[in-house]
């Protein structure tokens, strides 16, 4: 355990030397690095003690405030979270060292290195707590923190709008989560976390709700992910994919936990959840499709990927609620490992999207075009990261994807038909799938292929070493998991265990077993792109690049001619107008020999823009009306009111 | 030691199978398509001429390309030998068989989709982006029902692999009461397989405008033996998913694996036929009407699976 509380306050501290370095002085960011390197290392370990022991790690210290001990607790569920934590912090404060260096921007580096450390320290804290007061504290550590990673640019208008955003999100959930941790001492006695399947009380259903708009808002849950697209566009690129490769897990992390309290688990849980998960996903693509913002687009993925997510966990409650053990593990693990792959292959996808935007300096994606010449490396790891997140084999998208499937297909064999209709989250995850790879196909086809678009774009530069590194490395952890998938079964397994108490442990069967056959067809993949490629490539490699592409007769081809972003997604879009609600402006022509017109497509989000933003303006509207009338400036009006506050008060008083 | 050799020639003969019989098919459809044209047409045999000709011929590329430009051919040659691996090829069980095989079948077509799509952007030409915006919008609505059969075919074995979905139990699951549903799945399956396949009446291979193409014009700049290995491959993604109907269509096994084979193989050259007619009779659906179809269908195999379900 000293091992994790020692990697702990290594990470959390690694900015606050550079806060006596110069402002232009380099030791500041290289010794950050070092200390965050030496804390992932330190954490690493007590994770792998942890795994190596079966036993789970714990710590309790006394402390001065009411409601039970200073606990923490490493377990495999913790640890699930944690190993993605320490992959994404490292390699995105490498990255961090070329892509956002003090010198370049003396103003806010420091901050930005500080809070990326606290964050990432409240997390690891996040995620070992077993009091809930400790929990809290962590929790409004990390919300505070993020609140200062998005907001490093403050100097620009919507950064800030962004930061206000996620800061009120962040805590309406939060209250919401100090009324769930008030009702849970309630129930169990104590501030302490029970353990697995203790709680038998029947005010489950409170906590539930309450545990799912407080962590679903962390999460970004679909009616509730409304500060996440601003606030992970408006991030750099490294803090992005912490945000929204770990931050955002926490959310799944604090419910896959506060279920696994309760000893039974009414049937609605489940449903609700592979209903949210179900919007979240369907939504969150097409408005990923919708974007043109390279990061917001990647945002909406994180919609997208947290619906699959709780689609993986709503099937592993409905398993618990109904008995069936083979669909609670499939489910559950589905989602764990999820968790871990989203995690690897968004980040990856952020930090080769902020070299991308280091080289091109837009984040629209009609600026960039062609930039695979330019940028052979980070088109490599950017198409890795693209394949994975869209479920493909022979990457680790679909290792967790095929798991839900599988889940999901349990009640097939099942004659009774009670929870017969989890079957039909089948054809939505493969609509998700087909609507996700149409996305990025999109992404990777306009900013690495055809010609550049921008004057920018041709000139683009490949990106350094020290940034390419980190990022392969995600690569690279990305396709182990794809390949050997059953290398991680021990650890799902601890976690399933974990998570349902003891009687989950005996049911496990060989759930797992087919997992061989995946990474077989895998290597098989591989093994014939390769000799198919190797030879096309061979007989292929004295033919010159000379010709133009054909324009079906066009002799004057321009790269302002080639298919858009919006052009390309524009027919999809069309299909989700109902949930969407695009925005188009211009483009009509009319007669035989059209004027030139202007066209623009807008989509703004749904939840955000279209429902809340009006209903908050009117409220405010409607209490600037009030005040204007209450708060009128006759000051024999103040007296009559203080009169009329005094004579309510004895009124009550007297009641 | 005799069950491994006994092993390894399955898959040689599912192999071969594939490998031989694929352009066949297409070369009947050709076929059919004269015939009721009123010509005599080009012999069977010609998609075997057209792959040895183009495999002699050389490369010519656009300055815009890269090497995603030849990963495009070689994912689409890949995928269908991979993914015939995991179907039975009419009683012929699949060499490979697990648990779950039927969403790494479906995500197999999706890995090369995306490499299809990802060269026909990369030639940066606008009718190439307009016929990969309308492959995976097509695709998109597509997929769920593919989904939707395999689950009704699922719910009527006791097993989640192909082999076991498209086991001896069809035949009496037929005379069932599931048999509305196989009907329903069939005539879906059918469709999908249109759609996937880019033929009338979703999109037209022998069009010569362009604009309104859909997978032509995705590979309008691939030349050569590119060109023969996306031509192959999609010879033999027809071929590996005509096998999952014509299984459908025919549950019969004899037992002894040469009259399997041709029972599997007249089949498929049934369904290279139905194809031909289709193409002959009907007109192709104007772009914006397809989704509406595809929608259409995905109605109809939610009411298959209602129908098991219930």
């Amino acid at each position: 355990m000293i091992w994790h509380l020692f990697g702990i306050a290594l990470i959390s501290l690694a900015g606050v030397p550079g806060l006596f370095c110069s402002r232009d002085s380099r030791g500041g960011e290289r010794l950050a690095c070092i200390l965050t390197l030496a804390g992932s290392v330190c954490g690493l370990v007590a994770v792998a003690i942890v795994l190596s022991t079966t036993q789970e790690m714990r710590l309790d210290l006394p402390w001065s405030l009411p409601g039970g001990a200073l606990a923490l607790r490493l377990d495999p569920l913790a640890a699930i979270f944690l190993l993605p934590l320490f992959l994404v912090v490292t390699t995105g404060s490498v990255y961090g060292l070329r892509y956002w260096p003090q010198h370049k921007n003396p103003g806010n580096g420091r901050k930005l290195r500080l809070f990326y450390g606290l964050i990432s320290g409240a997390m690891m804290l996040v995620l070992s707590a077993r009091n809930g007061m400790l929990f809290l504290m962590a929790w409004e550590v990390m919300a505070l923190a993020g609140f200062f990673l998005i907001t490093t640019e403050d100097h620009k208008e919507e950064v800030r709008r962004a930061g206000y955003i996620y800061l009120i999100a962040t805590h309406t959930g939060t209250l919401a989560l100090f009324a769930l941790f008030a009702l849970l001492a309630q129930t169990s006695g104590s501030l302490m976390f029970p353990d697995a399947g203790i709680i038998l009380a029947d005010g489950g259903s409170l906590i539930f709700l309450l545990g799912l708009f407080g962590f679903g808002m962390k999460a970004g849950l679909m009616p509730l992910h409304i500060w996440l697209p601003g606030a992970h566009a408006a991030a750099p690129s490294h803090a992005s994919a912490l945000l929204s490769g770990v931050m955002i897990k926490t959310g799944i992390y604090g419910l896959v936990r506060l279920t696994s309290f309760f000893a039974e688990i009414p049937p609605w849980w489940g449903w609700t959840l592979l209903l949210l998960g179900a919007i979240s996903g369907i939504l969150g693509v097409a408005s990923a499709l919708a974007q043109h913002d390279i990061k917001r687009l990647l945002a909406y993925h994180s919609v997208e990927n947290i619906g699959i997510i709780a689609l993986g966990f709503g099937l592993a409650l409905l398993g618990r609620s109904y008995d069936q053990p083979a669909l609670m593990i499939l489910g559950l693990s589905g989602c764990l490992l999820h968790v871990v792959n989203h995690g690897l292959f968004k980040s990856l996808l952020f930090l080769s999207a902020g070299s991308v935007i280091h080289a091109v300096g837009s984040r629209e994606l009609d600026q960039c075009g062609g930039l695979l010449k330019r940028q052979p490396w980070t088109g490599v790891l950017f198409l890795g990261g693209a394949v994975a997140i869209c479920g493909l084999p022979p990457f680790n998208g679909f290792i967790s994807e095929w798991l839900i499937y599988l889940g999901a297909l349990q009640p097939l064999k099942h004659s009774s038909s009670a929870f017969a209709m989890a079957v039909l989250i089948v054809p939505v995850l493969a609509l998700i799938g087909g609507l996700a790879l149409a996305c990025f196909v999109k992404v990777f086809g306009i900013v690495f292929l055809g010609e550049a678009r921008s004057k920018a774009a041709d000139q683009a530069h490949e990106a350094p070493l020290s940034m390419l590194v980190p990022m392969t490395l995600l690569l690279v952890v990305c396709a182990w998991i794809g390949l050997m998938p059953t290398t991680l079964v021990p650890l799902l397994r601890g976690a399933v265990v974990n998570w349902a108490g003891a009687d989950g442990g005996t049911m496990l069967g060989g759930s797992f077993a087919p997992l061989a056959g995946v990474s077989l067809i895998g290597w098989l993949l591989l093994a014939l792109l390769a000799v198919a490629g190797l030879w096309l490539r061979h007989s292929s490699r004295k033919v010159p690049r000379e010709a133009a592409t054909w324009g079906c007769g066009f002799q004057f081809p321009a790269p302002r001619m080639q298919y858009t972003a919006s052009s390309f997604a524009d027919s999809l879009v069309r299909l989700f107008h109902f949930g969407l609600w695009s925005e188009r402006h211009g483009g009509k022509v009319a007669g035989l020999f059209p004027a030139a017109t202007r066209f623009a497509g807008h989509t703004p989000d749904a939840v955000l823009d279209r429902v809340l933003s009006p209903i908050f303006l009117g409220a405010a509207w409607l209490c600037r009306l009030l005040r204007a009338y209450i708060h009128n400036g006759v000051i024999a009006f103040y007296l009559l009111y203080i009169a009329l506050a005094v004579i309510v008060l004895l009124g009550l008083c007297l009641l | 030691m005799n069950g491994e050799y006994l092993m390894i020639i399955r898959l040689f003969l599912h192999l071969a199978l594939l490998l031989l019989f694929a352009p066949l098919l297409q070369g009947i459809i050709i076929k059919t398509k004269a015939l009721f044209a009123g010509r005599v047409g080009a012999p069977l045999l010609q998609p075997y001429y057209d792959l040895v000709r183009l495999w002699r011929k050389g490369f010519v590329f656009s300055r815009t390309t890269t090497w995603v430009f030849l990963a495009g051919p070689v994912v689409g040659l890949a995928v269908p030998v991979l993914a015939s691996l995991l179907i039975p090829f009419g009683a012929l069980a699949a060499p490979l068989s697990f648990e779950g095989d039927l969403i790494l079948f479906v995500y197999l077509f999706g890995l090369s989709r995306f490499f299809t799509v990802a060269a026909a952007l990369d030639t940066g030409s606008s009718f190439e982006g307009m016929g990969a915006a309308r492959e995976v919008t097509f695709s998109c609505l597509a997929e769920p029902t593919l989904l939707f059969a395999l689950l009704v075919l699922a719910r009527l074995s006791d097993g989640l692999s192909l082999n076991t979905l498209l086991g001896s139990h069809l035949q009496s699951a037929w005379h069932s009461d599931a048999g509305a549903s196989l009907g329903l799945i069939l005539v879906c399956l059918f469709l999908v397989l249109l759609v996937e396949n880019s033929r009338i009446p979703f999109d037209d291979p022998n069009t010569h405008l362009e604009l309104t193409m859909i997978h032509e014009v995705m590979v309008l700049d691939h030349s050569g033996p590119a060109l023969g290995m996306i031509l192959y491959g999609a010879a033999l993604k027809m071929m590996v998913m005509g096998a999952l109907l014509v299984r459908l269509a025919l549950p019969w096994q004899t037992g002894w694996w040469p009259s399997d084979a041709l029972l599997f193989l007249a089949g498929l050259a049934g369904l290279a036929i139905l194809i031909g007619v289709v193409e002959s009779i009907m007109a192709r659906l104007r772009l914006p009407r397809v989704p509406q179809v595809l929608v259409g269908t995905m109605l109809l195999s939610i009411f298959a699976l209602v129908l098991v379900l219930r």
